[in-house]
Parts: C-alpha cells; sequence; structure tokens
C-alpha cells in the first residue's frame, strides 16, 4: 500500500471577502462633505412636500436623486440654491448647510449663493443673444468687462463644457440657432462660467435626443473633477451612469441613499426595488 | 429582495422573466434525468439507455444556447436593475453549470458503455452508487432551492460537500489497489475512476448552482468562501 501514499496537497486559504478589493467602492464615510440636510420639511401651504430629510452630500461627487413624480426631488434640489424663495406659500424648517454654513441664514446674500450653487433645467433656456454673450453673462453682471479675461472665460467654459470646438466659429451668432443639445451644453457653460461650487442639473437631458443625452453625461462626468453635481432624473439608466451616490425618494421621504452601484444591485428597501425595477408599489 | 412578488408593470417584462426562469427549470429537469440515465446505464450495464445520455446531450446544449440568448434579449431590451438583473445573471451562470453537468453525464454514459461488455465485479460498483447517489441529490435539491429561491436549503447542500469529497477519495483509494492487484483491470478500473471523477464534478456544479441562488437572493457573492465564511457573510448559523 506504500506506493497508494498520496502526498497531502496544500489546502487553498479560504479567502476573505473583506480584504479584496472588488471595484472601488465608495463609501460616505470617506468623502468631504459638500452640503449637509439636516431633519428637513418643506411645506407649500398646508401640503407637506417633504418629509424630515436627512442626508449628505459628497464634496466633487455626483449624487442623483430618482422617484416618481411628485415625490419631492426636484424640490429638495430647488432648496440648495434656495429657488423655493421665489414661492410664497413655501414655509420650511430644518437645516440645509453648505460647507457647514446655514444657507437659509438670514445673513446669506441669495445671489451669492446662487453664484456659488448654479443650476441648469429640463429645457435649455440660453438667453436670447449671441453664444459669447451668453456664457460672458454671469461675468458682466458681476461687473466684468475686460475684453481679454471675457473671451478667456468664455473659451475656458465652451471647452469644459464640451461645445467649444463646435461654436468656435460662430461665437457671434445668436444661441437660438444652436440644437436643443447645444443648448444645454451652452447653458451648463454658463453657469460654470462664474466658477460655481455646486451644479444642480435638473433633468438636465430629458429633452434631448440619445446622442446629445450621451454628450451631457459625458460631460458631468468630467466636471465632477471641479464641481460637486446634484443631478435629478427620471430616466434611472442615466442616473446609474452618471452618478456614485443615488437616493431614492417617495411621497416626499428620503426612501434610501447609498452609493450607486449597491442600489441598482442590491437595493435595501422593497419600495427601491419596486421602483428601479418597474413593478407596481 | 430576489423574492420580490410585485408584478412589473410592464407585463411583457413580467413574462419574459417567468419565461426564463421556466426554461431553466426545465432544462435542470433534463440534465437531472440526464445524469440519472447515466448513473443507471453504468450501474446495470445498459448500453441502450448510454446511448439514448450520449444523443440527449444535444438537447441540453441547444437548451443552454437558447435561454443564453433569451438573457442576452433582456440584458439589451430591458436593462434590468436589483433583483431581475442578478435573476438573469444568476440564470447566465447557472445554466453553464447544467450544461457542465449534462457533459459529465454523456461521459459516464460513454464509460458505461465501455464498460457494458466487460466483466462487471459488484463490488466495484456499490460504493459508486453511493457516491452517485449522493451527487444526483445534490442537483436535485440544488434545482428546488432554485424554485423556491430557498437560500437555508442551498446552504445545507453546500455544506454536504465535505461528506461527498471523502467518499470520492475512499473509491480512488479503492480502485488504485484493483489495479495494483490485477494489471489487467486497469483499463476497466480506469473507465470506473474516470466515471467516479465526473460523479464528483456533478457534485461540484451542484454545489455552484447553490451559490447563484445564494447571489440571487441575498445579493452577496459567496463563490470561493467554506462553509462558516458563508454563514458568517449571510448571518445565518
Amino acid at each position: 500500500m506504500e506506493a497508494v501514499k498520496q502526498q497531502a496537497a496544500p489546502t487553498a486559504r479560504a479567502i476573505d471577502i473583506g480584504s479584496m478589493q472588488r471595484g472601488t467602492k465608495l463609501n460616505m464615510a470617506n468623502e468631504d462633505i459638500c452640503l449637509q440636510v439636516k431633519d428637513f420639511n418643506l411645506f407649500y401651504g398646508k401640503k407637506q412636500a417633504l418629509h424630515n430629510i436627512n442626508m449628505s452630500i459628497a464634496k466633487n461627487r455626483v449624487t442623483a436623486f430618482i422617484g416618481p413624480s411628485g415625490c419631492g426631488k426636484s424640490t429638495l434640489l430647488r432648496c440648495f440654491n434656495r429657488m423655493n424663495d421665489l414661492i410664497d406659500s413655501v414655509n420650511i424648517n430644518g437645516e440645509m448647510l453648505l460647507d457647514g454654513n446655514n444657507l437659509n441664514g438670514p445673513s446669506v446674500n441669495v445671489a451669492d449663493l446662487r453664484r456659488q450653487v448654479g443650476m441648469v433645467f429640463q429645457k435649455p433656456n440660453p438667453f436670447p443673444k449671441s453664444i459669447y454673450e451668453n456664457v460672458a453673462y454671469g461675468l458682466r453682471l458681476q461687473g466684468v468687462n475686460d475684453r481679454a479675461t471675457l473671451d478667456n472665460v468664455v473659451e475656458k467654459s465652451l471647452k469644459a463644457a464640451a461645445l467649444w470646438d463646435e461654436v468656435k466659429d460662430r461665437l457671434h451668432e445668436s444661441a437660438m440657432g444652436m440644437s436643443g443639445g447645444q443648448q444645454q451644453r451652452l447653458v451648463i457653460a454658463r453657469a460654470i462660467a462664474i466658477e460655481p461650487e455646486v451644479l444642480l442639473l435638473d433633468e438636465p437631458a430629458s429633452a434631448l435626443d440619445p446622442l446629445s443625452t450621451l454628450k451631457i453625461e459625458e460631460l458631468i462626468y468630467e466636471l465632477k473633477d471641479k464641481y460637486t453635481i446634484v443631478i435629478v432624473t427620471h430616466n434611472m439608466q442615466q442616473a446609474a451612469r452618471v452618478s456614485d451616490y443615488t437616493a431614492f425618494m417617495y411621497m416626499g421621504e428620503l426612501i434610501e441613499f447609498g452609493a450607486t452601484d449597491e442600489l441598482f444591485t442590491k437595493p435595501t428597501k422593497k419600495q427601491t426595488e419596486d421602483y428601479i425595477t418597474g413593478r407596481y408599489g | 429582495m430576489g423574492t420580490n412578488t410585485s408584478q412589473h408593470i410592464s407585463q411583457q417584462f413580467e413574462a419574459e422573466l417567468q419565461d426564463i426562469r421556466s426554461r431553466v427549470l426545465a432544462m435542470g429537469g433534463l440534465v437531472e434525468q440526464q445524469v440519472a440515465d447515466a448513473l443507471n446505464a453504468l450501474m446495470t450495464g445498459d448500453s441502450e439507455l448510454a446511448r439514448k445520455v450520449i444523443i440527449q446531450d444535444t438537447q441540453v446544449n441547444n437548451m443552454e444556447i437558447l435561454i443564453d440568448e433569451e438573457c442576452v434579449q433582456i440584458i439589451a431590451l430591458r436593462q434590468p436593475t436589483a433583483g431581475d438583473l442578478r435573476l438573469v445573471t444568476a440564470i447566465f451562470k447557472t445554466i453553464t453549470d447544467l450544461e457542465r453537468i449534462g457533459d459529465e453525464a454523456q461521459s459516464i454514459a460513454q464509460r458505461a458503455l465501455n464498460l457494458a461488455v466487460a466483466d462487471r465485479p459488484k463490488k466495484n460498483y456499490r460504493e459508486l452508487s453511493t457516491l452517485g447517489n449522493h451527487a444526483r441529490g445534490m442537483l436535485r435539491d440544488a434545482l428546488n432551492a432554485f424554485a423556491r429561491l430557498d437560500v437555508d436549503a442551498a446552504l445545507s447542500i453546500a455544506k454536504e460537500e465535505s461528506a461527498r469529497d471523502d467518499e470520492y477519495e475512499g473509491i480512488i483509494r479503492q480502485l488504485m489497489t484493483y489495479m495494483m492487484e490485477d494489471p489487467r483491470s486497469i483499463s476497466n478500473v480506469m473507465d470506473l475512476i474516470w466515471s467516479a471523477r465526473s460523479i464528483e464534478r456533478i457534485g461540484d456544479h451542484a454545489h455552484n448552482l447553490c451559490e447563484y441562488v445564494i447571489y440571487l437572493v441575498e445579493g452577496t457573492d459567496v463563490r470561493h468562501l467554506s462553509i462558516e465564511k458563508m454563514e458568517e457573510v449571510l448571518d445565518r448559523g
């Protein structure tokens, strides 16, 4: 029987999953926080539109808000640069902090806030001016009229918005003659010309064709190096593609908030699962 | 999570997902039958049955291709997420293992054909038959766990692996002794060793199926983990 004896093979060590690097997992605990929402409630008259929202928006990341129509995602987005101030019946309580400062505080100048927190809407809304003047508009409002500075900023912003090559030969033509996708990128260029800290995008690609949409998404990816981006979208695939973190809202409540790859493969709440897989709640 | 009972708003999508699920179960049923027939042919020397298994393997292969195509269609057209996405990925992997089980059954049937014309010492087959039944049971239970999305069942099937490994080692040792005792038996005993190997592989594939069930339901990847670690990750045990 001596010949039958086999050498004991080394047994493979069981793998410790925790020690394995499975892609780069995002973790809110390791992020710099840009915007913070604490116990935030919002009422339109008597109707409560946001219920006790608590969340942190990470700096230089893309955070997407998803949820069915009327769930409060745009309302929340608009709070970040106080667009809701324009609506009389709105009442809020709770805190919203930008870099640690309450942005609803009495000493806050709303115009300054909106320079820090830029916003782009669903429908491209270029001014009926030339392409050049659209981008330079924010700076002109600030009193900058030096030609060289303006030229410089316009070129830089249009390049950042991936529009420069398409428009550099017709900067002084009307912006109204551009395609929808170009207009939307122009509006983004206008928003970043004044170097905000945060960019709020409310359905930035919903009125655009698939290719323009991809361009905007690519742009978002490039812009997050410099800006913190918060995007509201009805297109879940878009949220999955562009965002690092995703918040799912439903009926004015924040149901689930976490790293995008986790939320789309392994949501923890049934409501989230039902929504992203397209089921009846 | 994987056990989401709500209906999709798109009835068509719902139907497509149901369809691939039931096709996987049908494929599983066919593979189970193939394994049972192959083992039967091996034990009884029924060469007719062995031929049938070899011929039917094409059916298993065709089913793999068909389900594969359907999964690709769903990914391309529906962009599934969460539980639906896990269902499609789990099925992708499940059918690969099922097809390999089918191949092992075919290989056993091939050995059975060789052995059908040889002398049949009973004692060589007894342990092999036990190992075979064990592997068959694992496969059946794994398919049931998939059908019922039963993580606990999947986990307990995965636990059986070490018992099966011991049985396999025992058989190999015993067959090696036969070869040493009588060199003329080597060619037949080799066929038995290959069969034992195939049966052992069937068990391994069944074990994989269980891991896919766990991933499908829990969203946790438990491949290449020890049983203790698996239970720890799943917060059970």
